[in-house]
C-alpha cells in the first residue's frame, strides 16, 4: 500500500471545475485527484455534485471551467469518445448492455475484430474468458446477457472497461442491487484492480464499503470539494458529519416500543421456489425486519402479501378474520399497503403531478359519482405534505423532479390516507441520503407508535439492525431463522443465517 | 388554478402553429371577390337605394337562368322595400334588355338606374345609352360591387374545412385515449366503413327511400354498437391475452374491413331516405353544421372526463406507469379495455357522420383515415409512449391538418406536394414536441426557480 500512495504525478487531477445548468451551479469549486493503484471513494448527499464531475470526467458534460489533467498532460473531454481514448470508464448504476446479445458481445460491441465482414467469434469468446479469468469469474461469453444475474452482468461491464485498456475506472453505486456476499466478491476485485494498478473512483452511499475498500475519500457538499482525506484517519461519525455539514445526534432514532397483539398471520405462504411455506406473526406497534440476501424472497413475501403476485397456497390472517387476497384493490381494502423498493418504476406515476399521484389509491374518497373534488384532495395532500415535511414548489411539480427522500415520502402519504393497518416496507432508504434517511426512519417509527404493523425488507443490515424489534432471516424462499432479542445481535449472527 | 403562460405553451403551442397557419393562408388567399346570385342582390339594393332619390325608377336586368332570376326577384322585392319604384324585370338575352328600353323610351318613362349583374353590364346595349334612347334619360348602370377578402375566410369554405375534418376529429378523440394508454388502435378507418355500411344496409332493408326517422336513429345505434364491440374485442385481446395492440388491432382492421364488404355484398348502398343528411349536411343556429355542434360537445365531453373524473386520471396513470397504477390498486384491464370500447364507439360514431355526409354506405369509406388520425393525435401533442396528452390538443392537430390540406387546395398545389407537405409537418410536430419535451421544459422551469 505504502508504495501505492507514493507521491508520483497523479494519474487523474481536476482542478477549479465549474458546471451550470441553467439556474442550477451543479458543480462551482470541483477538486479531485487520483493516483494510479488506489481507490479513491466520492462522497456526498444527493445533489452534492458528485454526478455531475463523473459526467464532466466521462465527457458526457463539457465543464464551463476548469483543467482536467491525465498524467499531468491537459485533457479536453468534448465527447465521451475522448474519454475512453485516455483511459476513463465509467460503470454507471444502470447498466449499458443489450439484453439480447451474448456476454462477448457486449464486451466488444462496436469494436468487434473481423475478418472479410464477419465476426470472428471464437477469437472474441477467447479474449472475453481471458477478461473473465482476470476478475476470477468463469462466465460463459456465449450466454445472454438477459440470462445473467445482476451482479454477474456488473462483470460484464467491468470487463468490458478492461477490454478498452481502461486505466481510471469510476464505479457508480457498484454494490446497490448485489447481495453482501456478492458485495464481499466485488470488493475483492476492486482491490485486485488496485494491485493491478487501476485508479478506481467508488461512489456510494454505504459508508461500510468506503472503509472495507478505499484508501482516500472526497467529501462534496452543495457542488463544492470539501475535504480529501485517507481514509485510516477517519471515522464513521467524521464523514457523515462531512457529508451533511452539521453534526447527526445518531443514525437511528431512539424509540420504545409499545408492542400489542398479533395482527397479521401468515400461514405456509407459497409461491413456485421463491417463497417456500413461509410463516409468521406481526403485532401491533411492531416493526419486523425481513432481510437475506438478493433473491432470497424477500420482495416476493411482500408481494404476495399485497396481491402483486398470486400465491399457490398459504393463509393469511389480519385480526383473525381471513384475508383473501387477489390483487393489490382486494389488499388495499383490508388495509394493507406496500411501499415498493422501485419508486420510480412501481410506486409512482413519474409523468403525474404529486398530488395526482397521491391520489391514485384514494381517489373513491376524494370523488362524486366518478368525479374528482380536487378541492378535498388538494386539502388532505397539504396536510401531510405539512406533517411530512415534503419539501414542493406546490402540488402540481411533476413526481419526477423530487429527490428520492421527497418521492419517498410522497408514496408514503399516498399510503396513509388509505388507513393502512399494515405497513410494508420495501428498502425504504434506498437511493435516499443520509440527512433524509434519518427522517424517513422517524416516520416509520411514528408509524409504528400509531399503532400500525409495519414490516420492513432491507438488505442493509445496519438499518435492520438500529430499527427493527424483531428480525426474520429468510435463505432460499424459507425462513432460515428469527432474532428475537435485536439490542444483542450482530451483521455476523445474520449472515451466518442469511448464508446457511 | 392560476393562469400560467408557460404551461400554456407547453400544452397547447400548436395553437399558436394554427393560428399563423390561419393568418397565413388568409393572407395568401386574399383576392378580389364579386357577390353572386341571392347574395348579390341585398348588396346592390342598399347601393341603388342609397344613390337614387326617393320614388325614383329603375330597371333590373338579370340573364335567365336561376341564379340571375333569384337574384332578380330578391332585388326587386328589397328595392320595393327601400322605397324605389321598379319599373321593370328583365330575366332574358339582350335582345330582352333592348325591347325593354325601347318600350320605356316610347313611354318615356325616366330611368334613374339599370340595375344588373357584372355580366349583363357588359352587354354593348348598355353602351351611350342617352344617345340610343335619349327620353329615358342618363341612367347610371349599377352592378353588385367587389370586395376585397380571404378566400379562406369566408364562410363557405371554413364550413369546407369543418365538414372535411369532422369525421378524423371525432376518431381522434378515442385514438388521444388509447395513445394516453400507451396503446395504439389501427382499426379506426375499417370500422369507420363497417358502420357505414351496417347502418346504411338496417335502413335498406327496413324501409329504404321511405324509411322512418326512428329506424334510421335504431340504425345509427346499431353501427355504432357493432363497432363498440369490436372494440370491446380489441381490448380484451390487449389486457386478457396480452396480444400488442400494434398486431391485435391490425388484425382487428383487416377483419372488420371484411365484414364491412361482407355486410354490404361488395358494392356501395344508396337506398336511403333524404333525411339521413340531417347529420351530415344539416345546419342549425348560426349556420353550424349538426356535424360540429356534435364535435364540440364530444370534445367538451372528453376535456372533462380527462381532466375531473377518476376514470381520466386512471387513463392517465396507466400510461404513464402501468405497474405503479396497478399496485395503487388502479382495475388497469377495465381501464384499457375501457378505452378501446370507447375508440370503437366513436369510430362507429364516425362512420354514422360520413353516410349522413355522403348518404350512402360503402365498405371502402375511411380508408387510411387511421393514419390521418394518429397524425392528429400526434401533431396535437400526445406522446406515443403513453401517459401524456390533452384532448384539446388532438382537436388543434386535427384543425391544423384540416387547414395546411384546404390551404394548399385554395393555393393550387398539386395532391402529390400536398403529401409531402403533410408528412414533413407531422414530422416537424413530433420533433419540435420533442425538443420542447427535452429543453424548453427545463429551461422553463430552471428559468422560473431562479427567479
Amino acid at each position: 500500500m505504502t508504495e501505492a500512495l507514493s507521491p508520483t504525478t497523479p494519474l487523474l487531477e481536476m482542478c477549479g471545475i465549474e458546471k451550470s445548468f441553467p439556474g442550477v451551479r451543479a458543480v462551482v469549486r470541483g477538486e479531485f485527484n487520483l493516483r494510479s493503484g488506489e481507490v479513491h471513494a466520492l462522497l456526498g448527499e444527493n445533489g452534492a455534485g458528485k454526478s455531475t464531475l463523473i459526467k464532466v470526467l466521462a465527457g458526457a458534460h463539457r465543464a464551463d471551467s476548469g483543467t482536467i489533467r491525465v498524467d499531468g498532460r491537459n485533457v479536453h473531454m468534448d465527447s465521451p469518445h475522448d474519454a475512453v481514448r485516455e483511459g476513463i470508464a465509467v460503470i454507471h448504476q444502470e447498466f449499458n448492455l443489450v439484453p439480447a446479445l451474448s456476454a462477448g458481445a457486449n464486451i466488444f460491441l462496436g469494436r468487434e475484430s473481423t475478418q472479410g465482414g464477419l465476426i470472428r467469434k471464437d477469437e472474441e469468446h477467447e479474449a472475453a474468458r481471458a477478461l473473465f479469468q482476470r476478475l476470477d469469474s468463469g462466465i460463459d461469453p456465449g450466454t445472454p446477457c438477459r440470462d445473467l444475474t445482476v451482479a454477474q452482468q456488473q462483470l460484464v461491464e467491468i470487463a468490458k472497461a478492461l477490454s478498452q485498456k481502461a486505466r481510471i475506472l469510476v464505479m457508480d453505486e457498484p454494490t446497490a442491487a448485489l447481495s453482501s456476499r456478492e458485495v464481499e466478491k466485488l470488493l475483492n476485485i476492486v482491490r485486485e484492480l488496485r494491485n493491478q494498478g487501476l485508479g478506481i473512483i467508488y461512489v456510494s452511499h454505504r459508508l461500510d464499503e468506503v472503509f472495507a475498500v478505499c484508501d482516500r475519500a472526497t467529501v462534496m457538499r452543495d457542488g463544492e470539494h470539501i475535504a480529501t482525506e485517507a481514509v485510516a484517519g477517519l471515522t464513521r461519525g467524521r464523514l457523515i458529519e462531512l457529508m451533511v455539514g452539521r453534526k447527526l445526534e445518531a443514525e437511528f432514532p431512539r424509540r420504545t416500543p409499545d408492542i400489542g397483539p398479533e395482527r397479521l398471520v401468515v400461514r405456509g405462504l407459497s409461491r413456485g421456489r421463491s417463497v417456500q411455506g413461509v410463516s409468521f406473526e406481526l403485532r401491533r406497534g411492531e416493526i419486523l425486519g425481513l432481510t437475506g440476501l438478493v433473491g432470497a424472497g424477500r420482495t416476493e413475501v411482500l408481494r404476495l402479501l399485497f396481491g402483486a403476485d398470486r400465491a399457490d397456497a398459504g393463509r393469511v390472517t389480519l385480526d383473525g378474520r381471513e384475508l383473501r387476497i387477489r390483487s393489490p384493490r382486494d389488499a388495499i381494502r383490508a388495509g394493507i399497503c406496500l411501499l415498493t423498493e422501485d419508486r420510480k418504476r412501481q410506486g409512482l406515476v413519474l409523468g403525474l403531478s404529486v398530488r395526482e399521484n397521491f391520489g391514485l389509491p384514494n381517489l373513491p374518497r376524494f370523488s362524486r359519482v366518478g368525479f374528482v373534488r380536487q378541492s378535498s384532495e388538494r386539502s388532505a395532500f397539504e396536510s401531510f405534505v405539512r406533517a411530512l415535511r415534503i419539501k414542493i414548489p406546490d402540488q402540481e411539480q411533476t413526481a419526477r423532479n423530487l429527490s428520492g427522500g421527497n418521492q419517498q415520502k410522497v408514496v408514503l402519504a399516498k399510503w396513509l390516507q388509505t388507513n393502512s393497518e399494515i405497513v410494508l416496507i420495501d428498502e425504504p432508504t434506498r437511493g435516499i441520503d443520509v440527512g433524509a434517511k434519518l427522517e424517513i426512519y422517524h416516520l416509520i417509527n411514528d408509524l409504528a407508535a400509531g399503532g400500525k404493523a409495519v414490516l420492513m425488507v432491507s438488505s442493509e443490515l445496519p438499518e435492520v439492525l438500529g430499527m427493527c424489534d424483531r428480525i426474520l432471516v429468510m435463505r432460499e424462499g424459507r425462513i432460515a431463522g428469527e432474532i428475537q432479542d435485536v439490542s444483542r445481535a450482530t451483521q455476523q449472527q445474520i449472515l451466518q443465517l442469511a448464508t446457511g | 388554478m392560476k393562469f400560467s403562460f408557460k404551461r400554456f405553451f407547453s400544452d397547447y403551442g400548436m395553437a399558436v402553429v394554427l393560428v399563423l397557419l390561419c393568418l397565413y393562408y388568409s393572407w395568401a388567399t386574399y383576392t378580389t371577390h364579386e357577390p353572386r346570385g341571392e347574395a348579390a342582390a341585398p348588396v346592390l339594393a342598399t347601393q341603388v337605394a342609397g344613390s337614387v332619390p326617393k320614388n325614383a325608377n329603375v330597371l333590373i336586368v338579370a340573364r335567365a337562368n336561376e341564379e340571375d332570376v333569384n337574384f332578380a326577384a330578391i332585388l326587386e322585392a328589397r328595392l320595393k322595400d327601400a322605397g324605389v319604384r321598379v319599373v321593370g324585370k328583365i330575366t332574358g338575352d339582350p335582345r330582352a334588355a333592348r325591347l325593354a328600353l325601347q318600350q320605356l323610351s316610347t313611354n318615356q318613362v325616366r330611368l334613374a338606374a339599370i340595375a344588373t349583374t357584372p355580366e349583363c353590364a357588359a352587354w354593348t346595349i348598355f353602351e351611350r345609352l342617352n344617345e340610343k334612347y335619349p327620353d329615358i334619360g342618363n341612367p347610371r348602370v349599377a352592378i353588385p360591387q367587389s370586395y376585397r377578402w380571404p378566400t379562406f375566410l369566408k364562410k363557405e369554405n371554413l364550413m369546407n374545412v369543418a365538414n372535411q375534418i369532422v369525421v378524423v376529429a371525432i376518431l381522434a378523440i378515442g385514438m388521444t385515449l388509447v395513445i394516453i394508454t400507451a396503446g395504439i388502435d389501427l382499426s379506426v378507418g375499417s370500422l369507420i366503413a363497417l358502420s357505414a355500411v351496417v347502418m346504411t344496409r338496417l335502413i335498406r332493408d327496413h324501409g329504404g327511400v321511405e324509411a322512418s326517422n326512428g329506424m334510421i336513429f335504431i340504425a345509427g345505434i346499431a353501427g355504432v354498437g357493432a363497432c363498440a364491440l369490436i372494440g370491446l374485442f380489441s381490448g380484451l385481446m390487449t389486457t386478457v391475452f396480452r396480444v400488442p395492440p400494434f398486431i391485435g388491432t391490425l388484425a382487428v382492421m383487416q377483419v372488420a374491413s371484411g365484414l364491412a364488404f361482407i355486410v354490404a355484398r361488395g358494392g356501395s348502398i344508396y337506398e336511403v331516405p333524404e333525411s339521413l343528411t340531417w347529420l351530415g349536411r344539416g345546419v342549425g343556429w348560426f349556420g353550424i353544421p349538426h356535424a360540429v355542434v356534435l364535435m364540440a360537445v364530444l370534445y367538451l365531453v372528453a376535456h372533462v372526463l380527462m381532466s375531473r373524473t377518476t376514470l381520466g386520471r386512471y387513463i392517465y396513470a396507466v400510461g404513464g406507469n402501468v405497474e405503479a397504477a396497478r399496485l395503487s390498486g388502479v382495475r388497469v384491464g377495465l381501464v384499457v379495455v375501457f378505452v378501446y370500447v370507447l375508440s370503437g364507439a366513436l369510430s362507429g360514431l364516425g362512420g354514422v357522420v360520413l353516410a349522413s355526409q355522403l348518404k350512402s354506405g360503402s365498405p371502402t369509406y375511411g380508408l387510411s383515415y387511421e393514419l390521418y388520425v394518429i397524425a392528429a393525435v400526434v401533431v396535437g401533442g400526445t406522446s406515443l409512449s403513453g401517459g401524456e396528452g390533452r384532448i384539446f390538443g388532438t382537436l388543434i392537430g386535427a384543425l391544423i391538418i384540416a387547414v395546411i390540406q384546404n390551404g394548399m387546395n385554395l393555393t393550387g398545389v398539386e395532391s402529390y406536394t400536398q403529401k409531402v407537405v403533410l408528412g414533413t409537418v407531422i414530422l416537424g410536430a413530433v420533433l419540435l414536441d420533442m425538443l420542447k419535451r427535452r429543453n424548453w421544459r427545463e429551461l422553463f422551469t430552471s428559468i422560473s426557480r431562479r427567479k
